[in-house]
């Protein structure tokens, strides 16, 4: 397939090993931020591929894994209202609140649909006048335009059954966290692709210059992946800290202008806590004053549910790059898919969700991996 | 909600405690997953077991009066009833005549079953029916028996078919998932998720250059080709509901052998790739309903190959793997760029991905 094999193909990606073969002298701790990079270098085993002394460390970007227990229980207690249809992106059907998940509700009666963009809501809407439909309005910046042009869209239209309940988070105040944490063992990143295809990467250029600390704004695939790697190999092994830009077939240094202006005309920023981290100061998005209206938290009154975190596991650390899957002691035991203990083992973009779905626990010649994350967490 | 007292944590858990068992049946329960599993081995099996059915193949293999038959039911519901490729009627006579063929025998009888909603249009059930007659004549077959209800709208949806099926074992010999031995090559008769696909993409309206067609056919002429060419064939499946992926680790589990198979050379459609990517979904665990997956004896292998690709239905067939003694009950995959992992079976339903 065109724009996808030549991203998978062995022949550079052995090209691409050898290189960074050749440049790595010293050992180095990188990052990768997003959620969906952490499942492809899992799916494809690329970490194995790399030298040992090569060590990629999990980041916090996987949207599904850091929304909040609470805003879950307020997405049960909306979705189990006879009136409301739920909406919501597939993988957040499975993560579990403080009782039950989204499939459950839905097992007792409960409408909840699984939409891929969230204007199909506005067709929802239009189709159910006499229902009210909920979009669960989760995600990084990636989403953000989309879920904002749903609220803008459904404003202009004068849809009075849509509403929104929103849990977006935003990619550079929680590197910010992780760099200014006393325990940070991150040297170097590879930045969010996608998130960057929206948002552009100037405020990444402030936080390399800031902590100087090399930032690859990388793709998706192996190919990306050893890629965004190797140039940040290069530049700790040169001494150099800046941003690079390996995935510029989708990412420009200003973004997608259009997709940015629908964000700041429907959403502003705003301080938001993260499952497993905690608040992170003005990390996230709520809606603007004037889409109010909109916010399925006012429309439905579930405001006063506060649920506490249930003493935990060690995702937050594994969240901020600290800690393994493998260095928790549940899991693959009492923590796994079908019974998640934690937010990393939520969502398929989670990290110990890839871990445990592409085996990690289970592979025979694996042993060298587990005890060199055992030894770094 | 009534179950909340069996969610509380422990006194003295570091962690919160699982969620328990589901109180109420979900939809991965028919996933074909690991749930499902679930299912039948804490609720059916013990209820109803006997050495027959703890083989857990697709068919129940019986002696009568020193005949061997195969024996197997199976129940469809599929939204949309009517897809590119084929229809619930087509599906419901070639998933039950391959549940036959999957144990070597040749399919004879069919009884079907109908659950119809009431507000069908008859015009459907007619078009249905129609097909499920082609069907019958195609696999040779004879539906014998049937039977139908009426449920009130909003109790069914549209149509739901069950099929039972008789075939009768010719040659001597036993094909069963417990049989796959360390050295047994894998073979793989086609390409794979085109019958999910062909079913998503019709459901979510995603549209490719031409549609993608499910794959449903009958498989028992394929299979006696396979079987003329060698009876070292151990274990025959048709990779339906959890795709290649659960099958393979079925066979694994139920012979206690691992496996080591490639992903490059799994044959995959452009269209069906684009689909998987954009849903963000792995066609190793999307249904088939016109492919099989062989183990067999290494020394049969290429001829057993031979005959399959000389078959319309087994035009695309290749080896994809080798069946090992280390690591028993894991199969493991070799990734496109040379990396490898473990291949692990679905927990629930597969669910699109955010980004």
């Amino acid at each position: 397939m065109k724009y996808l094999d030549e991203y998978r193909d062995a022949r550079v990606a052995q090209e691409l090993l050898e290189q960074i073969r050749g440049v790595q002298k010293r050992p180095w701790v990188l990052m990768e931020v997003c959620g969906g990079q952490t499942h492809s270098i899992v799916k494809f085993g690329i970490d194995d591929l790399l030298p040992g002394e090569i060590e990629l460390v999990h980041g916090p970007g996987c949207p599904v894994c850091v929304t909040p227990l609470e805003l879950i229980d307020k997405a049960h207690a909306i979705a189990s209202r006879p009136e409301v249809i739920f909406c919501s992106f597939g993988d957040m059907l499975r993560v579990p609140g403080s009782k039950c998940d989204l499939l459950t509700v839905k097992s007792r009666g409960a409408e909840v649909r699984v939409v891929y963009s969230p204007l199909e809501c506005l067709k929802i809407a239009r189709k159910h006048p006499d229902r009210q439909v909920v979009f669960f309005a989760i995600g990084f910046e990636t989403t953000a335009p989309a879920n904002a042009m749903l609220v803008w869209r459904a404003k202009q239209e004068g849809l009075q059954n849509v509403s929104v309940l929103v849990s977006h988070v935003l990619v550079p105040p929680a590197l910010e966290a992780i760099l200014d944490s006393p325990w940070n063992r991150v040297q170097g990143f590879l930045g969010p692709g996608h998130v960057c295809a929206i948002m552009g990467y100037r405020e990444y250029e402030e936080i390399s210059a800031r902590y100087k600390v090399p930032i690859v704004i990388t793709g998706f695939e192996p190919v990306d992946l050893l890629e965004g790697v190797l140039m940040a190999v290069r530049q700790l092994e040169g001494g150099r800290a800046e941003v690079e830009n390996q995935y510029a077939r989708a990412v420009t240094r200003d973004g997608n202008a259009a997709a940015r202006k629908v964000v700041s005309s429907v959403f502003e920023v705003c301080g938001r806590k993260w499952r497993g981290v905690g608040p992170i100061p003005q990390s996230g998005y709520r809606l603007r004053a004037e889409f109010e209206a909109f916010d399925a938290e006012h429309r439905f009154d579930v405001g006063a549910i506060d649920t506490q975190e249930p003493a935990v596991c060690i995702s937050g650390e594994v969240l901020r790059g600290i800690k393994k899957p493998h260095d928790c002691p549940a899991f693959a035991k009492e923590c796994t898919p079908a019974h998640p203990l934690g937010a990393t083992m939520v969502s398929s973009e989670g990290a110990c969700a890839a871990y445990y779905l592409y085996g990690r626990h289970l592979k025979p010649d694996n042993r060298n991996a587990a005890g060199k994350a055992g030894q770094a967490g | 909600m009534p179950d909340d007292k069996d969610h509380r944590v422990m006194p003295g858990e570091a962690c919160p405690v699982p969620l328990p068992d589901h109180k109420q049946i979900v939809l991965g329960h028919g996933s074909g997953g690991k749930l499902t599993q679930d299912l039948i081995e804490k609720i059916f099996l013990p209820n109803f077991w006997n050495d027959c059915l703890a083989r857990l193949n697709d068919q129940a293999v019986l002696e009568v009066n020193g005949s061997r038959l195969a024996f197997t039911t199976d129940s469809f519901v599929v939204t949309p009833i009517f897809f590119p490729g084929g229809d619930i009627g087509r599906l419901a006579i070639n998933g039950t005549v391959n549940d036959l063929a999957m144990s070597g025998a040749t399919p004879r009888f069919i009884a079907a079953a109908f659950i119809l909603e009431e507000g069908l249009a008859s015009d459907d059930l007619v078009r249905v029916v129609e097909s499920m007659r082609l069907a019958v004549a195609e696999a040779g077959v004879l539906l014998v028996t049937g039977d139908t209800k009426v449920v009130n709208r909003g109790k069914g949806d549209q149509v739901f078919i069950t099929t039972t099926g008789l075939g009768v074992l010719e040659r001597p010999g036993e094909i069963s998932a417990d049989r796959a031995r360390p050295g047994d090559r894998i073979l793989l008769s086609g390409t794979i998720g085109d019958h999910g696909m062909a079913i998503m993409s019709q459901r979510e309206g995603l549209e490719f250059e031409g549609p993608i067609e499910s794959d449903t056919a009958p498989l028992h002429t394929l299979v006696a080709a396979m079987l003329e060419a060698s009876p070292e064939i151990h274990c025959l499946r048709d990779p339906t509901r959890g795709g290649v992926a659960t099958t393979l680790n079925e066979i694994a589990s139920r012979s206690g052998v691992g496996m080591e198979i490639d992903v490059r050379t799994i044959p995959v459609r452009e269209s069906v790739r684009g689909a998987c990517e954009i849903l963000g979904l792995d066609p190793l665990y999307v249904a088939n309903e016109g492919k099989l997956v062989a183990v067999v004896a290494p020394e049969a292998a290429d001829a057993v190959l031979d005959q399959m690709r000389r078959h319309p239905l087994g035009r695309d067939a290749c080896c994809i793997g080798e069946v090992v003694a280390a690591h028993p009950r894991r199969v493991l995959v070799k990734t496109e760029i040379g990396g490898s992992r473990v291949l692990d079976v679905m927990m629930g339903e597969q669910l699109p991905r955010i980004c």
